[in-house]
């Protein structure tokens, strides 16, 4: 009983002290990225990086998971006779839900955890002691521009993500399920407003900060040699998607 | 003068540093021997400001420097350079971009300005024709020379080098010394070198202190160390697994 109270305690020690360190890096990272001088080339660098290297996964997960919703929600509706509806079903779906988890969680699993590794990496082969002892700030050097990066390229990668989403449902919709052209643009149009993908771009602003965020302190505080690298890029990606999925929910329950 | 007075650091409960004075001179090699563990890099790190005392302090030039504030402490680090025991470049750069580094964050050279000084700093060093390579295409003792040209770049008043011999062949390592020589005595630098590489020490110290269980325990010159008749620097000196210092 008392091993089992100990170990709790201990549980939750490091979690208060995990959430305070990580609350700490936002609030200097914060504060560095409108400190000149602003390092422009950095941001773009992970910009890039984020972001359109990230397309090919986020392309490939819109268009399947579009394709197999139009499949799944054809399947529902006609027993409804609503075929007619799959259109908007996969484009809400997209927009509201899919579009910005799904990228979330691809961008944590390829970002998120390359940046864990990198910035573990120079933390144990002291390239990050390197940059303190040049009198660099390694939070405005590395951690500010990848936050950056986060938050302003998920959202983009979320659009496209729904585009190919909406464009994957329709094309099993329109040419293998035989739905109407017409009415199935004709539904989506009437269903679908600029409020539900904004609705789905505030969560990927959240997921891309969530992301950023984790993998920088995951990796930033990385220790152990390469077995704490590893763990670091593990972590970070767990606790990357497991916040993106609670958040989900916490700003589902709160914008609906 | 870099004077080091009363300086105590532990890791969770695990005394490191147990009142380290010491007093390094301007202008010379002062190497800190002792071994694996001893505390080195902790001395070091609080030198540079990585890391803050438990007690005690460090004055640089009669000034305290263990009670700045961050930012006073990065304004001051612009004045030492530090050379690492794995180097430390960063692997997404190229040489020239490794060693422009420093001049670049804190200079408002130009590009072309920049490249002027890289190559008189890689030359310095014995480097010519290598400012596109990346870090991961060097050798151990390539990878040295381009972090002393890194650690000097902006002429910094004081050097430290952490075990800059650890590595490399007993060739490239006599080289390694040579250099840090040559730079030092055409500098007129302050190095502080930590190694427990005796054959390093002999060749460029002008003062030898050695740490044991978070002390110093001896100072002196090479002459003098050597005669020192202390048994846990002999055994240390003779490099003998006999003697008051414990393996195991």
């Amino acid at each position: 009983m008392r091993e089992l109270l100990e170990r709790l305690g201990k549980m939750a020690g490091a979690l208060v002290t995990n959430t305070g360190l990580m609350a700490l890096m936002l609030f200097h990272a914060s504060i560095y990225a409108f400190t000149p001088p602003i390092k422009f080339r950095n941001i773009f660098k992970q910009m890039e990086f984020v972001g359109v290297k990230s397309l090919f996964v986020v392309v490939l997960t819109g268009s399947f998971t579009g394709m197999v919703l139009a499949y799944q929600s054809f399947n529902a509706l006609k027993r409804f006779g609503a075929e007619s509806l799959v259109g908007p079903t996969v484009a809400l779906s997209m927009a509201r839900e899919l579009g910005p988890v799904l990228t979330g969680l691809m961008v944590s699993g390829r970002a998120g955890s390359a940046m864990a590794t990198e910035l573990g990496t120079m933390r144990v082969t002291e390239q990050i002691d390197a940059l303190h002892t040049m009198g660099v700030n390694p939070i405005k050097h590395l951690v500010v521009p990848r936050i950056l990066a986060g938050v302003l390229m998920l959202p983009f990668l979320t659009v496209i993500t729904d585009f190919v989403g909406v464009v994957g449902g329709y094309f099993v919709g329109v040419h293998l399920l035989d739905i109407n052209p017409g009415v199935y643009m004709g539904r989506t149009m009437d269903f679908v407003n600029v409020e539900d993908l904004f609705y789905g771009l505030y969560k990927s602003i959240v997921f891309g900060l969530i992301i950023s965020l984790t993998a920088c302190y995951h990796g930033f505080y990385t220790t152990g040699g390469a077995e704490g690298v590893g763990k670091a890029a593990t972590n970070a990606v767990v606790l990357g998607c497991v916040l993106i999925l609670a958040f989900n929910y916490l700003m589902t329950s709160a914008l609906l | 003068m870099i004077e080091i007075i009363g300086l105590k650091k532990s890791f969770n409960s695990k005394k490191v540093l147990d009142g380290v004075d010491l007093a390094i001179e301007r202008g010379k090699i002062t190497v800190i021997i002792g071994r694996s563990g001893e505390g080195k890099s902790v001395l070091i790190k609080h030198i540079i400001g990585l890391l803050r005392p438990d007690s005690g302090k460090i004055l640089l030039d009669s000034k305290e420097i263990t009670a700045l504030r961050e930012r006073e402490f990065n304004e001051l680090r612009k004045h030492f350079g530090m050379l690492f025991q794995g180097s430390a470049l960063f692997d997404s750069m190229t040489v020239a971009e490794n060693v422009g580094f420093p001049l670049k964050e804190h200079t408002g050279l130009h590009d072309d300005e920049v490249m002027k000084v890289v190559a008189e700093k890689l030359h310095r060093v014995g480097l010519v024709g290598i400012e596109g390579m990346m870090p991961a295409d060097l050798s151990g003792g390539m990878k040295k020379r381009v972090g002393l040209a890194r650690a000097i770049v902006m002429d910094p008043e004081i050097v430290i080098f952490d075990e800059p011999t650890t590595g490399l062949d007993p060739i490239m390592a006599d080289s390694v010394a040579e250099l840090m020589l040559e730079t030092q005595r055409a500098l007129k630098t302050t190095y502080i070198v930590i190694t427990h590489d005796i054959q390093l020490t002999y060749k460029i110290a002008d003062m030898v202190a050695m740490l044991h269980q978070g002390k110093i325990i001896a100072k002196g010159t090479v002459e003098d160390i050597k005669k020192n008749p202390n048994p846990v620097l002999k055994q240390f000196l003779e490099g003998s697994a006999e003697g008051p210092i414990k393996v195991y």
